[in-house]
């Protein structure tokens, strides 16, 4: 019983009891029950029913929304992801050339991101779009195009649109590839341009693979954080028109909050962390594919 | 010779293209700023003019009023109250659980961390359930507690981040410190602290930003109008039931990001370093 006495056993838990407390009351218990929920009738008022795995049967074989939801935000996903990583990585690549004023671009670029996350900008980007907004009489005195749909609420853009908000805010993408720019030794750049090689090539060749764990750390926490998109799509559409913009997540509040089904709430909760857990494990499996890491040691 | 004139050329012409596309990008912004001195009836008149025809300061005053018989003030106090308190629990417990982590081999030390760096990747929606079930229980909805007391537990990204600043300390600093007889705590609160002050400032800045925008939340847990938030205010009065006052809404807008550009303008470095070497998502 010699660790009893070690001093350190006292102090580290001492140090890290509030966060262990938190560990159990907000993350450890909650997550099994949820998965207990999971498997229940529950709607808050009366106790949980066990009825197995009937919700995720229902889930999959008996929800249209459900699969809906699940498409809606797989295309967001699919889409919004690789266009915001091409235009945060573009940026950053002019912005490394030490264009005049770069410390201000690098700010302007960077806005979007710092404010996109309030309701403020939300609701400003849903008046933007509207039938009557900026973008509809920019494109009238600037093309002559008349314009007279809401792209907010057009069946047809309404998910664009959404997708279009997240793709503005490519800043924190954008800052994270420029300090990996930065790591990359100058003297290769040079080498190649000494050879002869064209900036494109030296750009596919050096740069892009030299860069690529950066971007494929971007690529994950694009892909987790996009599945969980929710305030863009209650706040700009509810979810509407028709479903169309019916993120996965607002799917799960509607059912939990809204219609008090809480047992199927947690089983589509357990549904989006094991298809988070998936797609995370495979951009995994296939990053050494191609993502390069510098092996150590052989210059 | 002609090479490089050519060059030249190309990184002006280049020049333009940036910053042209930087003007594109805060003109949604711009443009909020704008409307917010527009009369509600000039908003969506020629809508994409950046300056007003006309400068209608009154939307400041007409927002501010509120609604429900509440005025903005009280919004901005109860984001503030929410918000400050937020950040205050997430420093003290997540520098706490980093020293821990990074200074004293306790037993069990990885098995937490591990722990920790799982909880890193757990999407939270898995736990709003059984966590609004707690609150429920506790009797705590429509109070600001389910709000602030989760933070006094810390965050696994900010230990994260404190754990890697403080690796970097040199740990002959430790030793020394313990030959000259100063015990764990004291160690901590007198030469640790001190040394740690910019990841401690990331740590604030960021948990300030995200708990001032946060809008999941207070709308989960908040449902009076004298509870709300400024982020729930602003949506109360964009509802599309009622008709909106446009002006004043774009006026109670700008001022709910004063907050958030200040914080930008005093700590920028803080904020793009913390992005830039860790990832933490702006």
């Amino acid at each position: 019983m010699r660790w009893l006495r070690n001093p350190d056993l006292y102090a580290g838990y001492a140090f890290i009891l509030p966060w262990l407390i938190g560990l159990f009351v907000f993350s450890l218990f909650p997550i099994f029950f949820s998965l207990y929920l999971s498997f229940t009738d529950y709607d808050i008022l009366s106790s949980p029913e066990w009825i197995g795995l009937g919700n995720y049967k229902e889930m999959f074989t008996d929800d249209p929304r459900f699969v809906k939801s699940a498409k809606v935000t797989l295309l967001y996903v699919f889409v919004s992801v690789p266009l915001r990583l091409s235009f945060a990585l573009g940026i950053a690549v002019l912005l490394n050339m030490k264009l005049k004023g770069s410390s201000i671009l690098r700010s302007f670029y960077y806005l979007p991101t710092l404010m996109g996350g309030s309701v403020a900008v939300i609701v400003m980007w849903g008046q933007l779009f509207g039938m009557n907004g900026a973008f509809n009489s920019l494109l009238k005195s600037l093309f002559g195009i008349q314009v007279s749909i809401s792209w907010i609420t057009d069946p047809s853009t309404a998910l664009g649109s959404l997708i279009a908000l997240s793709v503005w805010q490519f800043g924190s993408a954008m800052l994270i590839f420029l300090a990996g720019l930065k790591q990359i030794p100058a003297s290769l750049i040079e080498a190649a341009k000494v050879d002869g090689a064209p900036a494109w090539q030296r750009f596919i060749r050096i740069t892009l693979p030299l860069l690529s764990p950066v971007i494929f750390f971007n690529l994950v926490m694009g892909i987790i954080g996009g599945f969980k998109v929710f305030s863009e799509g209650m706040i700009l559409t509810g979810g509407g028109p028709h479903d169309q913009t019916l993120f996965y997540v607002i799917y799960l509040y509607e059912t939990s909050f809204r219609f008090l089904h809480m047992g199927y709430g947690s089983a589509m909760a357990w549904v989006l962390l094991l298809a988070v857990c998936l797609l995370t494990a495979l951009v995994f499996r296939s990053s050494s594919l191609w993502v390069h890491y510098e092996s150590k040691g052989n210059g | 010779m002609n090479t490089l004139s050519n060059k030249k050329v190309g990184t002006f012409i280049l020049s333009i293209a940036v910053w042209g596309f930087a003007i594109v990008m805060i003109y949604p912004l711009l443009w909020l700023f704008s409307s917010s001195f527009k009369h509600t009836t000039d908003v969506y008149v020629l809508a994409h003019q950046l300056i007003p025809t006309h400068f209608y300061w009154e939307n400041y005053v007409n927002g501010f009023k509120g609604f429900a018989g509440h005025s903005f003030l009280l919004f901005f106090r109860n984001s503030l109250y929410v918000t400050v308190l937020s950040v205050i629990g997430t420093v003290i417990a997540s520098t706490m659980a980093a020293y821990a982590f990074a200074r004293i081999r306790f037993p069990g030390s990885s098995f937490w961390f591990a722990c920790m760096m799982l909880t890193l990747m757990l999407p939270g929606e898995v736990l709003i359930i059984p966590q609004y079930m707690l609150f429920n229980k506790l009797d705590w909805i429509n109070t600001f507690w389910p709000l602030i007391v989760p933070s006094f537990a810390g965050g696994a990204f900010f230990i994260f981040l404190l754990v890697q600043f403080m690796r970097g300390i040199p740990i002959e600093l430790d030793e020394s410190a313990r030959i000259d007889g100063c015990g764990r705590f004291h160690f901590f609160a007198k030469i640790m602290l001190p040394l740690i002050v910019p990841a401690i400032v990331t740590t604030a800045v960021f948990k300030f930003i995200w708990t001032w925008d946060d809008y999941f939340a207070p709308l989960l847990y908040l449902n009076s109008a004298e509870k709300a938030t400024v982020s729930l205010a602003i949506k109360s009065m964009a509802d599309p039931t009622m008709e909106t006052d446009w002006g004043a809404l774009f006026a109670m807008s700008v001022l709910s990001l004063v907050p958030v550009i200040a914080v930008f303008i005093g700590f920028q470095k803080y904020i793009v370093d913390g992005i830039s070497t860790t990832g933490l998502k702006g």
